[in-house]
């Protein structure tokens, strides 16, 4: 799997948590997720459409260390490689 | 309400399917059945029972529907990854799972051995976590799915002599309430059944004096059970979830 852009992955993973109710105005890399009322099931959710689309793994604990939009991006930018 | 983040009223997927575990015979073989005539595609499971599952698959397209047989022993961990890839590939993806399977190995809780209390809680409970996990994978991603967990009266009544199988049906029905509020908001919902007396070989062994206390003074055959589990497998059950619908003729009551 060719090394995704940070654009790439940005774009996944704000679509993801549109989908999953965010407000689109309010996403930006210092938005934290919980005050985009993203919860436990959506990173679940969005790890399973990272795996697929990345094929980056993301574990509970890995997870539990996300706390703004720009964590998630950075996180997985740096596994992809 | 209607939030942003309503999901709405999901219908059943075109090219979907349903999995019945241990439905090589008794309640399960009657909920495939009775799935395939409500027009889902059925997978079979069964363990040991190829005959059983093949005269069910028989009968399932005899009256005009599709299924497969599908072995494999769902206590064993890596069984339900293969039973949901399988079916996908047979029949489409999972979504509505009937975690039926189960055992008995009666005793007096002062004399069970570790081994007949492990196997019950194994089978009866650890393989309807694993399978449900599995499941609810995809299930959220579709925003469309139905769990029906198979539970008994013993459990939630005492039962002297199924201590293990008691406390393997009660955890059911936890399991199913909590992971139920989990997932309900992606259009999943997860139900348990609670048979009562059911006329099956499973049954066969209970004394017919235990008829005298159930209010419709006898005993369920197993259509009935699965027509419960049709309707919570239905469309129409869309808004029922984290419940255990009782078929027991009143004797819980």
């Amino acid at each position: 799997m060719a090394e995704p852009s940070i654009d790439q992955i940005e774009k996944v993973i704000t679509d993801s948590l549109v989908t999953f109710g965010a407000d689109p105005e309010a996403i930006s890399r210092d938005a934290e997720l919980e005050a985009l009322d993203v919860d436990s099931l959506d990173l679940a959710e969005l790890s399973q459409i990272i795996e697929e689309q990345f094929g980056v793994e993301l574990t509970s604990n890995d997870v539990a260390e996300i706390k703004t939009v720009g964590d998630a991006i950075d996180m997985v930018a740096g596994r992809a490689k | 309400m209607s939030g942003e983040r309503a999901t709405g009223v999901q219908q059943r997927p075109d090219g979907a399917c349903a999995l019945v575990t241990g439905a090589s015979r008794g309640i399960g073989a009657a909920i495939a059945r009775a799935l395939a005539a409500d027009g889902w595609p059925v997978a079979v499971n069964y363990r040991s029972g190829a005959d059983g599952a093949a005269a069910t698959v028989a009968a399932i397209e005899a009256a005009g529907g599709r299924a497969v047989a599908l072995q494999g022993d769902v206590s064993d961990p890596a069984v339900p990854a293969q039973l949901l890839d399988a079916a996908r590939s047979q029949l489409g993806p999972v979504a509505a799972l009937v975690n039926n399977a189960g055992l008995r190995a009666d005793g007096l809780a002062l004399s069970l051995s570790d081994d007949d209390w492990q196997r019950v809680l194994d089978t009866n409970l650890g393989s309807t976590y694993r399978l449900t996990r599995a499941v609810l994978r995809e299930m959220i991603r579709t925003r469309f799915g139905r769990v029906i967990n198979i539970a008994s009266v013993i459990g939630p009544r005492a039962n002297a002599g199924q201590a293990n199988y008691a406390a393997s049906k009660a955890a059911v029905i936890a399991f199913t309430k909590t992971a139920a509020v989990e997932v309900a908001r992606r259009g999943v919902t997860i139900n348990a059944v609670a048979p009562g007396l059911i006329d099956t070989e499973m049954t066969e062994d209970i004394p017919a004096t235990l008829s005298e206390r159930i209010p419709a003074q006898r005993a369920g055959r197993p259509e009935e059970v699965a027509a419960a589990v049709v309707f919570l497998a239905s469309d129409a059950a869309s808004y029922i979830t984290a419940s255990t619908l009782y078929v027991d003729g009143g004797l819980s009551a």
